[in-house]
């Protein structure tokens, strides 16, 4: 096994509102090892940039309660105080964010973004700083590097702002890179070429990267392993292949559903998930996916544990269906024939 | 950029020309409006009021009128209706006070300004952010002729507290230690509305930057609180500021420090244009209008220049 960067175990993170407490992260475990790329999946409000934040530090607040534990290479995450958080944050662990046209400041040059997070990092003068931010420009593949330095974030496109982003996260070369919906704000031609970057620097800079994404197919050429959040909690979890091969949960069937795919006859409509996510404030007793599931029955009401129940060791799910019955359900649903199925 | 400049100081002279023309078209239309009678005395004979007229050229059409007015102005041979005196110079020497005052009481608006907006956001729902709030509140309420007479019956000499001279003021060339505890008092009272108004803006322009996603990513890359607080968010929140410093300022330098400087009899530009406007005397009106305008568009190019530095997603390219 590879050297273990983060474990996270049992989390939950909760925000006291005024209507209540979110619990927005509810029991949440995985790992992740030197190389590998795990992928968080799931719609939006399932809690997994809540998860990433939290990785870092940065869903503190006096109105956050932290339960459970977050370790990077065994020191707990939860109880480090601002300054060791700051010294991790960006050095050991960087983070890209969803939209890339309001996550660069815009009134500071792409290059003096990148050098401020390298100058606070490392002892590096202002030229060393510079010529590392083009080469990093280079890396991402921005043309002329070292004119475009000087550019402001608003002379860069979309697609261009993101590998910006990715450069400056890559800046310390940090353990883990986590990139929370990185191709969500792009063009789907954009989207490709950003996963297969953030793929090849996995590589180059020897990290592991967290993939928060809504839609399985971003995930499922890079992702070694792939957690499927749902209200919080994690509904299933398997090796990337595993996943795909054998869905076990509803939930899973339904994503997988709503992915086009032009090896099927083609379809009036895309699948969807009918219904909307629970409000994590009042949650339904239960299986947190019943009221939305096609299949639920009387067991349902009984919330099931995340474990194993198929022949594959590393694959655990929360449905309560047997393994041959889910295997003949979900079929209509992958085939997008969700009149059916329902 | 060059073109940038050229084209906003021709708008400028426009705004102007406009400005003067319109004031002068107010005057010479409003009932009572006509100099002549007024100059000629209660018991002047209508032969009186028509030499008079005759004489200031009241009888030519009022474009005329206005050509010739401003011609003279330009050329500095205004004079008065009233007092006879010439209207540059009086406003050349009301200029130095008048500076004095807005000067000082920028320098203490925006710094007590930034002060209270930074620590009121940062503080955001404690009690010390209330407690600013409401001070705010009651800075931005109070009347500064009101606040001028309260702050002079406290302070000034010959007042339960007597520390600071009362009104007056002493060229800063003549006495800078004078020209200072002089003004004390009429920087605080000009500078308080501002301080409450800017407090506020400041602290909600920061609460909304802080929310912004360019913020979080200063927070990822591993910077110290502070330095979040000073480069990323400060920096972008006092754009706004800047415009509104640039504007507020160029209409006090033009005229909002009217009520302040009569209170404290200062003797600046402000009283001077008040005086005129009491005894409807129409050159020193058109020259003081000018004069305001004039700081009020200069300063408006100057905030546009400073934005399209402070702002790179604006600087015409």
């Amino acid at each position: 096994m590879a050297e273990r960067l983060i474990e996270v175990e049992d989390l939950k993170v909760q925000f006291a509102t005024e209507d209540g407490l979110v619990r927005a992260v509810d029991g949440v475990s995985f790992e992740l090892g030197r190389g590998e790329v795990l992928g968080i999946v799931g719609e939006s409000g399932s809690g997994k940039s809540v998860t990433a934040m939290t990785l870092l530090g940065l869903t503190r607040d006096r109105n956050t309660r932290f339960e459970g534990a977050v370790r990077y290479k065994g020191r707990s995450v939860l109880e480090m105080d601002e300054g060791e958080l700051e010294q991790v944050r960006g050095n050991e662990m960087s983070m890209i964010f969803q939209d890339p046209m309001t996550s660069l400041n815009p009134v500071y040059t792409i290059g003096a973004q990148i050098c401020e997070a390298i100058q606070i990092h490392e002892r590096a003068d202002k030229g060393v700083a510079r010529r590392r931010a083009i080469e990093l420009l280079g890396q991402v593949g921005i043309p002329n590097p070292d004119q475009r330095v000087d550019n402001y974030p608003h002379e860069f496109s979309g697609g261009m702002r993101q590998r910006a982003m990715i450069a400056m996260a890559l800046a310390c070369n940090p353990d883990v890179l986590i990139a929370d919906e990185p191709t969500t704000a792009l063009d789907v031609t954009i989207q490709a070429q950003i996963i297969e970057l953030i793929d090849r620097l996995k590589d180059e800079f020897n990290s592991a990267v967290i993939l928060i994404t809504h839609d399985l197919g971003v995930v499922a050429d890079v992702a070694d392993e792939i957690v499927v959040m749902y209200a919080g909690r994690v509904v299933e979890r398997a090796k990337t292949r595993q996943l795909f091969y054998d869905p076990q949960h509803p939930y899973t069937w339904g994503l997988l559903g709503s992915i086009p795919r032009l090896d099927r006859p083609r379809q009036e409509r895309l699948h969807s998930i009918k219904g909307t996510p629970p409000s994590l404030i009042r949650m339904p007793d239960g299986c947190k996916f019943r009221p939305r599931c096609p299949h639920a029955f009387n067991k349902c009401m009984d919330e099931p544990d995340l474990v194993n129940r198929v022949e594959e060791p590393n694959h655990l799910d929360r449905c309560w269906l047997a393994p041959d019955e889910k295997r003949k359900l979900r079929l209509p649903t992958l085939a997008g024939e969700d009149e059916a199925a329902a | 950029m060059l073109a940038f400049v050229i084209r906003r100081l021709i708008g400028a002279l426009l705004v102007l020309v406009a400005v003067s023309f319109i004031t002068y078209l107010i005057f010479v239309k409003i009932p009572g409006g006509d100099p002549a009678p007024r100059i000629a005395g209660r018991t002047a004979t209508e032969q009186n009021i028509q030499d008079i007229r005759k004489k200031l050229h009241l009888n030519d059409p009022f474009y005329v009128q206005y050509w010739g007015m401003m011609q003279s102005l330009f050329s500095g041979s205004l004079k008065s209706y009233s007092s006879q005196l010439n209207v540059v110079n009086e406003i050349k020497k009301g200029i130095p006070a008048t500076l004095s005052l807005c000067i000082g009481a920028g320098i203490i608006w925006l710094f007590f300004g930034i002060v209270v907006g930074v620590v009121s956001a940062v503080k955001a729902g404690f009690w010390s952010d209330r407690v600013i709030t409401v001070l705010a509140l009651i800075g931005i309420s109070l009347p500064v002729f009101w606040l001028g007479l309260i702050v002079r019956y406290f302070f000034a000499q010959g007042h339960p507290l007597s520390v600071l001279p009362d009104g007056q003021y002493v060229p800063l060339t003549v006495n800078p230690y004078e020209w200072f505890i002089h003004l004390i008092m009429p920087w605080t009272v000009l500078a308080v509305l501002f301080i409450g108004f800017y407090g506020r803006v400041l602290r909600s322009n920061i609460l909304d930057t802080i929310n912004e996603d360019y913020v979080r990513t200063a927070k990822a890359k591993g910077l110290g609180s502070r330095r979040v607080m000073v480069k990323h968010v400060l920096r972008n929140s006092l754009i706004p500021i800047v415009t509104l410093f640039g504007l507020d300022f160029a209409a006090v330098i033009g005229g909002s420090a009217i009520l302040t400087e009569t209170v404290f009899d200062l003797k600046g530009v402000g009283q001077y244009a008040a005086e005129s406007v009491q005894s409807l005397d129409l050159p020193p009106i058109m020259g003081v209008t000018i004069y305001a305008t004039f700081f009020i568009v200069l300063f408006s190019v100057v905030v546009d220049l400073l934005y399209a530095w402070l702002d790179p997603r604006i600087r015409p390219t």
